[in-house]
């Protein structure tokens, strides 16, 4: 089991030192591996403030772990060699959300598919790379004929960003990391990417980490699902345990709060809204504890280990002290594995 | 509703008709470009050129809003149809505290009222919104992306509208705090008794919220029905494709898109707009144009095949 891509430990303090008054702790003590030989989808859940945009940027590289390590094949990210550097940034690819933002609007969309082919020097002629950007916009539904040449503003935000997608796909990566690639785009297109991020998980290999704060869209595509509150873990595990049976009380709040097209009212706006005014949780205790309802005095003290609930998932919650501890660095040994 | 472009006009929203209800919260739904938006800003007359509103009639109660002039439009603003417009939390002033906001908008319509009272109100409002008192006091900068919301709902009420008008309230804020957020838009409409419209594309949002749902594409209105009938037998084909198309937690793994793209507003097709993507198109589709009907009680829909 080589693992492609891993972090061990990682935490990410903005602003002073840890545990100054004045830092945020973005996330800590983080482990996850993505195996090299089972492609797999992880999806990493949480609300603005959880940390879950840090994580993606630890992951890519492009920011450095205050503490821990990112490696990727076996090298750590932050002093590997250059030629290495160059393979990563090949094999690992990135479906940001804005697909506004990412294009020069100067360039026509040509531009993001051409410059990859040149510098990783994909294709032998210009006609060979050509044929590559024909395929790989084929590939995520797209017409050449109607999206190559044209300016980005010519095109719908669905189209951008599955261009993005074809983008990523040319460079035929190891790893795809989409920071919430389908929240800015309407709701009939957000199945077809994630319908082609699947099939390039399934006919390729490409493993995903699905960066989201959609529950829906995560059990839709994701094999194993990572909840994040605060910069901290509260469940991990196997995507049905974790959707359909929630056990930690915020991922219990986060499902209640889904609202389900259906002819179900599962939503009760009848409610007194609850308080949305948070206190700094400050660094002790479970950073859940100032929202939770089943909250007690240990819960204010120190915060929560992991404990192994099922032998798919880990929840971070007194609650569920019965069962056996996890160390943080070994969440990923609850991850299930698809036919394994 | 058109909009006059050098390359020609291009009509944004045709032939569009809906009557709310009083108390009702009717839903707006469809893909951007669809024309929810200029719908709602034409009932506001709030398009500005090159749009153009090229006919029809807006009734509120006995008042119809195209035959008023521009200042007694700005005061129907407002004090009889509120909007809260998308992304209305960034629409705050920055340098302003929050009560001198509610102030604001009482002053500019005659509300004339004395310092202590002025204060009474701003809380009032905003308790009715779920924010404490000492909100009144701060900033926008020192509230969170929810209680700016709430915020400006607080401004939205603040007259008594009949009307509220939502344009994605919620599309920037996180599940938890969107529906705080909207339960907190059911309550002060059932203490106004006013009626909602929302718009959006969150149909999630919508199918919890909504009494009775329109679905607008290429600029018309192609299904009006309750909202369990859209969500248990939608009339429209292109209503079953949007419901199709969102994910669940029940089913796992469907992927089912809606093939081809909306048209461009100005190059539609002939007939039906929709049916260069219709599996269920027929000859009759490609060349008539589907008259808005009533398929069933309550539920009107634009197909051929109904």
């Amino acid at each position: 089991m080589a693992a492609l891509l891993e972090a061990r430990r990682v935490s990410k303090v903005f602003g002073g030192r840890m545990f100054a008054r004045s830092s945020t702790v973005a996330l800590e003590d983080f482990s996850l591996t993505v195996e090299g030989d089972r492609p797999s989808i992880t999806a990493v859940v949480g609300e603005s403030g959880s940390g879950k945009t840090t994580l993606g940027r630890l992951l890519l590289g492009l920011l450095t772990p205050t503490s821990g390590q990112v490696s990727y094949a076996g090298q750590d990210l932050q002093t590997m060699s250059s030629t290495d550097w160059t393979s990563f940034r090949r094999d690992v690819q990135v479906i940001f959300q804005d697909p506004y933002e990412v294009y020069n609007p100067f360039y026509r969309v040509d531009h993001v598919l051409t410059t990859p082919v040149s510098k990783f020097k994909l294709a032998a002629s210009k006609a060979g790379g050509r044929a590559l950007i024909e395929d790989a916009l084929e590939a995520v539904g797209l017409r050449p004929e109607e999206t190559l040449g044209r300016f980005p503003h010519q095109l719908s935000g669905g189209q951008r960003q599955r261009v993005m997608v074809a983008r990523a796909l040319l460079l035929r990566p190891r790893l795809i990391v989409a920071d919430e690639p389908v929240s800015m785009v309407d709701a009939s297109l957000r199945a077809t990417i994630l319908g082609s991020l699947r099939k390039m998980n399934e006919e390729l290999g490409i493993s995903i980490i699905y960066i989201t704060h959609d529950l829906a869209t995560a059990y839709q595509i994701s094999d194993n699902v990572v909840v994040l509150y605060r910069g901290a873990v509260a469940e991990a595990g196997d995507v049905e345990l974790v959707v359909k049976h929630p056990r930690h009380p915020y991922t219990q709040l986060l499902i209640a709060s889904i609202p389900l097209a259906s002819t179900e009212r599962t939503w009760t706006t009848d409610g007194v809204a609850a308080s949305a005014g948070l206190p700094d949780p400050g660094r002790s205790g479970c950073t859940f504890a100032a929202r939770c309802p089943s909250a007690t005095a240990p819960c204010r003290q120190a915060a929560p280990p992991l404990f192994q609930t099922d032998r798919h998932r880990a929840v971070s919650c007194y609650l569920h002290q019965s069962a056996p501890p996890l160390d943080g660095a070994e969440m990923d040994k609850v991850l299930s594995h698809r036919g394994g | 509703m058109r909009y006059h472009t050098r390359a020609g006009a291009v009509t944004a929203a045709a032939d569009v008709s809906l009557e709310l209800i009083a108390d009702e919260r009717l839903g707006l739904a469809g893909e951007s470009g669809s024309g929810k938006s200029t719908m709602v800003l034409a009932i506001l007359r709030m398009i500005k050129p090159p749009g153009r509103i090229e006919g029809g009639a807006v009734w509120l109660d006995d008042l119809d809003l195209m035959t008023l002039s521009e200042e007694q439009m700005r005061q129907v603003r407002l004090a009889r149809i509120a909007l809260i417009p998308q992304g209305s939390m960034n629409s705050l002033n920055p340098v302003m505290r929050i009560k001198d906001q509610i102030a604001d908008a009482l002053r500019d319509h005659g509300v004339v009222v004395s310092r202590r009272h002025l204060e009474e109100r701003v809380r009032d409002l905003l308790q009715s919104v779920g924010l404490a008192p000492g909100v009144a006091d701060k900033f926008p900068h020192e509230l969170s992306g929810g209680m700016k919301q709430r915020a400006c709902i607080a401004i939205a009420i603040s007259l008594r509208p009949r009307v509220i008008i939502a344009d994605e309230p919620t599309s920037a804020l996180d599940v938890v705090v969107q529906k705080q957020v909207m339960e907190t838009l059911a309550r002060v409409q059932r203490d106004l008794g006013a009626s909602v419209i929302l718009v959006g594309h969150d149909m999630g949002l919508i199918a919890q919220f909504v009494d009775r749902l329109g679905v607008m594409y290429a600029g018309k209105l192609v299904e009006l029905s309750p909202v369990r009938d859209i969500f248990a037998d939608p009339l429209h084909p292109y209503t079953r494709m949007l419901v199709a198309t969102l994910p669940s937690l029940e089913r796992k793994g469907v992927f089912q898109g809606i093939p081809g793209l909306p048209p461009l507003l100005g190059a539609l097709p002939s007939g039906c707009a929709f049916h260069p993507r219709c599996p269920h198109a027929v000859d009759r589709c490609r060349t008539e144009e589907p008259r808005f009907r009533e398929a069933r009680p309550g539920a009107w829909a634009a197909c051929h095949l109904l």
